[in-house]
């Protein structure tokens, strides 16, 4: 499975931040906030300057579009662990492929 | 004979600053101390019994004790500190959207196009079928070995990066 992480940052900024702490994995950028507002993650005026930004949430979807886990943790500074989140999702998606 | 500071003011200061420094290099990678925040929380209750046991040792003892004006000045910031930990931790970080909207588990993910850090579009049926080196960028892919069948996708959303 792959990791994909989303934001309201640009690429260039995803670019960066990809580049300093060694992430190999792909970004989106949303910063209209669109995407992250049809997954009801939108968290309005929390961001620099009272900007849009996106609350923490993780999902698994599996190869039919299907969303088999989620996190929508209800504080910022608590996520779900690397650990945590394979642990799960392999108990409900059955030994995925890693 | 020469007046001391009382020993618990400065034990007790040691204890409330190692508290947050504790809980951002240590505990915060454990949930068991990082959900409930009790060993920080233990921290700043054991630094300030002892810095008021420091400042009433001060009152007490004037004679031969120190620290009737450091006192109340190092228990004072130290409240404030444990008040802004307890604040930002156990309020602040809490008032986040509900997002009772947020797809469940067994519905359908909303498809999406979106840029990615090279600003090229990638939709998300895209990285459920393609392999993950296929949309990878060029030059920077992942290693030969860790080519795989595409096998669903893990989305994080986060904050943001500044």
């Amino acid at each position: 499975m792959r990791l994909v992480a989303v934001s309201v940052d640009p690429p260039e900024v995803s670019r960066d931040l990809r580049r300093k702490a060694g992430y190999t994995f792909t970004f989106l950028g949303d910063p209209k906030g669109d995407v992250i507002r049809s997954y009801d993650l939108l968290h309005p005026g929390a961001g620099p300057g009272g900007s849009d930004i996106a609350r923490p949430a993780e999902f698994y979807v599996d190869g039919t579009g299907t969303v088999r886990w989620a996190f929508i943790t209800p504080s910022y500074a608590i996520r779900a662990t690397p650990q945590q989140m394979l642990a799960e999702i392999d108990a409900v998606a059955g030994g995925v492929n890693r | 004979m020469k007046r001391r500071f009382p020993r618990t003011l400065w034990y007790g200061l040691v204890v409330v600053l190692a508290a947050p420094v504790l809980y951002l290099a240590l505990f915060i990678r454990f949930p068991i101390t990082r959900d409930v925040p009790w060993a920080s929380l233990v921290m700043f209750g054991v630094g300030l019994g002892l810095l008021l046991h420091g400042l009433l040792h001060a009152y007490r003892h004037a004679a031969t004790s120190r620290g009737k004006v450091v006192a109340p000045i190092a228990l004072t910031f130290s409240l404030a500190l444990t008040a802004f930990f307890c604040w930002t931790l156990l309020y602040q970080a809490r008032q986040i959207p509900d997002s009772l909207g947020a797809p469940r588990v067994g519905q359908m993910a909303p498809d999406f196009t979106l840029p990615d850090q090279d600003g090229r579009p990638v939709s998300l049926a895209q990285l459920l079928t393609a392999s993950p080196d296929a949309v990878a960028p060029a030059g920077a892919g992942a290693p030969a070995d860790a080519v795989q069948k595409a096998n669903g996708v893990v989305l994080v959303f986060y904050r943001g990066y500044w």
